[in-house]
Formats: C-alpha cells, sequence, structure tokens
C-alpha cells in the first residue's frame, strides 16, 4: 500500500546495487529532502532554531559516534570531550580571524589527534576496559579545559564564538545558521551511507563482528581501529564546532559534560547501532522526551488544579529519562530503527504478508 | 616539609580511601559474579543513604535498628534491579548492558531526590564530630569509622566466599555453562550477588551520609569507586581495599601540594589513575590477568 513493489524488476546489477532501488524510497528521501531545505520558510523561528537546528546537529554527533560504535564496534563513554574539543579548537580558530570552513577543518583535526589518544586506548583494551578509559579521558579532557585558561577563557571558561563567515559573507540570520548546519549533516549522512558500500566500511563491519577473525582474514585491526577512531574523531570535533557556532554561539565546559556524553550514547542506542535512520530517530527521541515528559506532568498536574515544584519536575524528568534508556534496551534493543524497518517491511508487502520481502 | 602533616595527610587519605572502597567493593561484588561492571553503584549508594536516612527521621526507629531496615529494603531493591533488568539483558552485547547500567544509574539519580527531596539531608549514626588525636596526628572519626566499616566488610565478604553461597558464586563467576551443568542455579546466584551489592550500598550510603549529608552529589562517588575497582583489580576484593588505600592516600598528599600550583587537583587523581592502570597494566594490581588484546 505504502511502499509498492509490484512491478520491479531489476534487470542489471547496477540498478540493484543503487543506494535507493525502488521508486518509492527515492521519492520519500526527495520529500524530505525538499522538506528540511524549505525549513525555514514554513516553520516559524523559534520551532526552527529551538528544535530542528539541535535534532540535526545532534544527529550528526549521533552518526558520528556511529561510525565508531555501530559500525567499528568500539565502546565510547567519552565522546562530548571529542565534540569540546572540536568546539573549542574551532572557536579559538574563529577568534584569531580564520574564515569558517577552515576553522572547522582544524577543528576537525585537532580533536581527530586527541582522539586518537582515546583510541590509543582501543589498542590495547577492549570492551568493558575501553569504556572506562574513554569515560576517564572525558573527565581529563574536562579538567584541562577548565584548568587551563588558555583554552578554556579563564575564571567561567566560557568563550565567546565569532560571526560565522561563509565564503566571505557573513551568516547572522537563523536560516543562515540552520543551513550551515544542514550542508554539514547532509554531507556527514551521505559519506555514512556510502561507508557501507566501501572497503573501509567492510572491514570496521568485520573488526566490530570479531577481532581476531578479521585479523585471520587479512585486516590490519591496528590500522582499521585507529582509523575508525581517527574519522569519527574528525567528523565528531567538526559537528562539536558547528553546534558551538550554529546553535549555542558561546562554549562553555558545562555544554560537553560527561551527561551530554551519555545522552549522544543514548541517542545512538536507542536510535539502533549501526543504523542511519535510526541516529536521526534516536537524536530526535532524546531531545524530544524531556520536553514532551515536562509539558505532559505540567499539563496533567494543571488538569488537576495543583502545582508541581520545578526540582520535583527535573527529578522527574531525568527519572523517566533514564527509565526510558532502560525500558527501551529491554524492550527492543535493535532500537527506533527496528521498529521502523519492521512497520516497513510489513507494508512493503502488505497485503500479501506471505511474500518475503524481496528487495 | 612536615612530617606530621604528611602524616595526617596519608592517615586520613587512607581512611577515606578505605571508605572509596566500601563502594567499590559492590562494583567488585557484581563482576566478580556476572562480568557486569554496575555503573549505577554511586546511585545506589545514594539511594541507600536516602533509604537509611528516612528510615531514622521518617520512620523514626532510632539508629540501630535503622541501619539494617535500610540495608534489608537495599537487599531487596538489588534484587529487584537485577530480576527486572539485568536477567534480560543476559547475552547482549557489552555496549547493551553498560547503558542499561548507565540508564539505571540516571533513573535512580532522579528517583530519590524525587522521592526525598534535593536538599541535603544530616544524618546522624552516632559518631560524634570531637576532634580524635592519634599522637600529634588528627583523624577523622567518620573517616575512621567508615575505614573500619569498609575493612569489616571485605572480610565478611572473604568470609562469605567461604560458605556454600561464596562457592556457588566463585564458581558461577568461573564459568557459567559449567556450573548450570553442576545443578547450580546460576540467576539465583547473580541475584544474590546483586543483592549484596545493593546491602553493601546501603553501608556505604550510610558512611557517607552521615560524613556529607544525603543528597545527590553522592552518586559522584561512581568515578573514585571505578578508579579503586580498576586500580585493585575488577575481580579481586583484596586489591579493592588496597587500591582503597593506595588512591586515598595519593589524593589527599598530592593534593595538598598541587592545589597551589594548578588549583582543584582532587578530581584529576582518580581519572589518572584510571588511565595509567589501564595503559600499563589493565587487569590492575591483583586482578585475574584474562584481558584479550587484538
Amino acid at each position: 500500500m505504502f511502499y509498492r513493489l509490484a512491478g520491479i524488476h531489476h534487470t542489471r546489477y547496477e540498478t540493484e546495487r543503487r543506494v535507493l532501488n525502488f521508486p518509492f524510497d527515492r521519492f520519500q528521501v526527495g520529500l524530505v529532502l525538499v522538506l528540511v531545505l524549505s525549513a525555514p520558510l514554513w516553520i516559524s523561528k523559534l520551532y526552527l532554531s529551538g528544535y530542528i537546528l539541535p535534532w540535526i546537529i545532534w544527529s550528526t554527533a549521533a552518526l558520528s559516534l556511529n561510525l565508531l560504535m555501530g559500525w567499528a564496534g568500539q565502546i565510547h563513554l567519552g565522546y562530548a570531550a571529542v565534540m569540546a574539543i572540536g568546539a573549542y579548537t574551532a572557536v579559538h580558530l574563529g577568534n584569531a580571524g580564520l574564515p569558517l570552513e577552515l576553522a572547522l577543518l582544524g577543528a576537525g583535526l585537532g580533536s581527530a589527534m586527541i582522539g586518537l589518544v582515546f583510541g590509543a586506548a582501543a589498542l590495547r583494551v577492549k570492551g568493558l576496559y575501553l569504556a572506562v578509559s574513554t569515560l576517564a579521558l572525558q573527565f581529563l579532557v574536562q579538567w584541562i579545559i577548565v584548568h587551563v585558561p588558555a583554552i578554556g577563557g579563564g575564571h567561567a571558561s566560557t568563550v565567546q564564538a565569532p560571526v560565522i563567515k561563509v565564503l566571505g559573507l557573513a551568516v547572522t540570520s537563523d536560516a543562515g545558521a540552520y543551513y550551515v548546519a544542514l550542508a554539514w549533516c547532509l554531507l556527514v549522512t551521505v559519506f555514512m551511507i556510502n561507508l557501507q558500500r566501501t572497503a573501509f566500511g567492510r572491514a570496521l563491519v568485520a573488526l566490530r563482528e570479531k577481532d581476531y577473525a578479521a585479523e585471520m582474514i587479512g585486516i590490519n585491526t591496528f590500522h582499521y581501529k585507529t582509523m575508525a577512531f581517527w574519522v569519527s574523531s574528525f567528523l565528531g570535533g567538526v559537528t562539536g564546532a558547528v553546534l558551538a557556532f550554529t546553535y549555542y554561539r558561546a562554549v562553555t565546559v558545562e555544554q560537553f559534560s560527561i551527561d551530554v556524553s551519555i545522552q549522544v550514547l543514548a541517542m545512538v542506542i536507542i536510535g539502533g547501532l549501526g543504523n542511519i535512520v535510526g541516529s536521526f530517530m534516536g537524536a530526535g527521541f532524546i531531545l524530544l522526551a524531556p520536553s514532551i515528559i515536562n509539558n505532559l506532568l505540567s499539563w496533567t498536574s494543571g488538569g488537576l488544579g495543583f502545582n508541581l515544584p520545578v526540582a520535583w519536575l527535573t527529578n522527574i524528568q531525568l527519572m523517566t529519562y533514564g527509565g526510558l534508556i532502560v525500558v527501551f534496551l529491554l524492550v527492543e534493543p535493535l532500537g527506533l530503527a527496528k521498529i521502523y524497518f519492521n512497520v516497513r517491511n510489513y507494508f512493503l508487502v502488505w497485503p500479501f504478508g506471505y511474500m518475503k520481502r524481496q528487495v | 616539609m612536615d612530617v606530621w602533616f604528611v602524616a595526617e595527610l596519608a592517615l586520613n587519605g587512607a581512611l577515606i580511601g578505605l571508605m572509596y572502597a566500601l563502594v567499590a567493593i559492590g562494583i567488585v561484588l557484581i563482576y566478580k559474579s556476572s562480568s557486569v561492571v554496575n555503573f549505577s553503584q554511586g546511585a545506589m549508594v545514594m539511594l541507600g543513604a536516602f533509604v537509611v536516612w528516612s528510615m531514622a527521621a521518617q520512620v523514626g526507629a532510632p539508629i540501630w535498628a535503622a541501619i539494617p531496615m535500610g540495608l534489608a529494603l537495599m537487599y531487596l531493591f538489588g534484587l529487584v534491579v537485577e530480576r527486572l533488568a539485568l536477567r534480560p539483558m543476559v547475552g547482549q552485547p557489552i555496549i547493551m548492558i553498560i547503558m542499561l547500567t548507565l540508564g539505571l544509574e540516571i533513573f535512580i539519580r532522579g528517583l530519590a531526590p524525587a522521592v526525598w527531596g534535593i536538599d541535603p539531608r544530616p544524618l546522624r549514626i552516632g559518631i560524634s564530630e570531637d576532634p580524635l588525636f592519634l599522637g600529634r596526628v588528627l583523624v577523622n572519626r567518620f573517616y575512621l569509622f567508615g575505614g573500619l566499616a569498609a575493612l569489616g566488610l571485605a572480610g565478611l565478604c572473604a568470609l562469605l566466599f567461604k560458605t556454600r553461597m561464596g562457592v556457588r558464586l566463585r564458581a558461577v563467576s568461573d564459568d557459567y555453562v559449567a556450573s548450570w551443568s553442576v545443578g547450580i542455579f546460576v540467576e539465583r546466584a547473580i541475584g544474590v550477588s546483586w543483592a549484596l551489592a545493593g546491602a553493601i550500598a546501603g553501608i556505604g550510603g550510610a558512611m557517607w551520609g552521615a560524613m556529607q549529608g544525603v543528597d545527590w552529589s553522592l552518586s559522584l562517588l561512581l568515578l573514585k569507586a571505578v578508579a579503586v575497582a580498576i586500580l585493585g583489580g575488577l575481580d579481586s576484593m583484596g586489591g579493592a581495599l588496597v587500591a582503597g588505600i593506595m588512591v586515598g592516600i595519593l589524593e589527599s598528599v598530592l593534593s595538598a601540594y598541587l592545589d597551589p600550583l594548578v588549583g582543584s587537583s582532587k578530581e584529576v587523581i582518580a581519572v589518572l589513575v584510571i588511565l595509567l592502570t589501564i595503559l600499563i597494566r589493565p587487569y590492575g594490581l591483583f586482578g585475574k590477568e584474562i584481558i584479550e588484546r587484538v
């Protein structure tokens, strides 16, 4: 009904191997593209910069972390620190007078270099020990930012971001900031979609499934683990810089605390490990859940005619957030993407459910 | 450099380190039986402190009864957590289980203040605040009792591993399938280890709550506890005690000399301990060397 498979017969390998290999998918992606590109025209400013912009940036962050966790199978509990390195590098470079493009590049390279230090732990240990060492590095980076005035900007460790200049043009409007973030998001998404189709991506998947088996079939695990950390940190660093330039407009160390690391981790896992659509869904879910819970709570309490104290509300919000993560892991460990694909595959052949999905 | 000053720092540091070990013992216990690092142990300590406080202040039990009641409740809490959250996750990849305990951490961190409020509560467990001098060394009584509690608890745990139940726990930690095949109820053994970790968190919560008041900040002990557990070796009780003493001494002596130079260095010492341990000797001082490297 929604997805027609009838009449789709691939007669050449090229058509079958396309990323979007049947018309409805192409139509759907085209529609989404038109919607996001025209978003500043039909979405109010408040929603654009309050909901859509952070959603796009955090989706990009979740995608970059997904490269490391979903594809290469390495745990990272300190991703916010990687993003912080990118953000601080870019803001300092920008303040030194570099154009945005170079500042972002510098952010990526800076993060990638320090991200390799995180990766150095991965070359020695894995699983749980890797989780603990990245957690420790998160705290270390945070501590360094606070205690080195040259990086963190002294007492309050806040550094103001300069005005963004793309190709020499100053970007001051909200729509402009939105397009900068969107461009980076689309770039990363296309990169991740194509990653699955390259030798590099397949080597990472082999590494994830069993690293010594990968080594046996001739994949240089040292090289690919390092590369996974390098690429993921590069993307994360640029995303952190984009976040600082377009959304926060000033970087402070609290924006990249351990809770933020856990938040990105939750986006990846709730969205679905190793899934691109999932990262977008997970980011949307984690970002929206708190405000939905809040509205729901104040709505019910308003309906029942009593006022809830603010402190209580924040704790309930925290509790529901944690509870949702736990429940999600228990009920659907493969994440929102799995739910989406279940529905999609059902309708792909509906009403002939006995047909298995062919495409 | 004043010898007495260093001695005082070292002794108090060692005692406070033993109190970190009190939290770390819970992590070690769970890791020993099910190879899961419980990132929610810090939050469980906070919950334990709140429960003991609630028994004493809200239920109105005298403190000698409130602590056992709190421990019993925390024992039940551990059982419930294992049954509802951890057991369905058996066989899932380690990323999922780590995320689950992190989710639990957030959940408990919201739960306790939502139920009991966010203001710090004083918890009195009958330790006087008079200064105590050993020679010329001033010892904090809370540290002293906390350290003694950690030692006693570790001793009890060592004895526990000699009992029938403890032998079962050791068998389970060695090999799930083999224990199953000789008729050990593996699920129950893991459940008991979580329940005991809950009770230990209750003791830790009572000690830490008495010292610095009962509020959400107790959950921040997690990082110190992880540092202690990693340094001592994740599967070694005695290691946790030794590592606790080491981390405590390092922290108090180093930070006394470094703070004037770089500012609050106390937070970063635990972090450096974790990093150096993992880089130099990942299995810790006394852990079993079963780390795979590829």
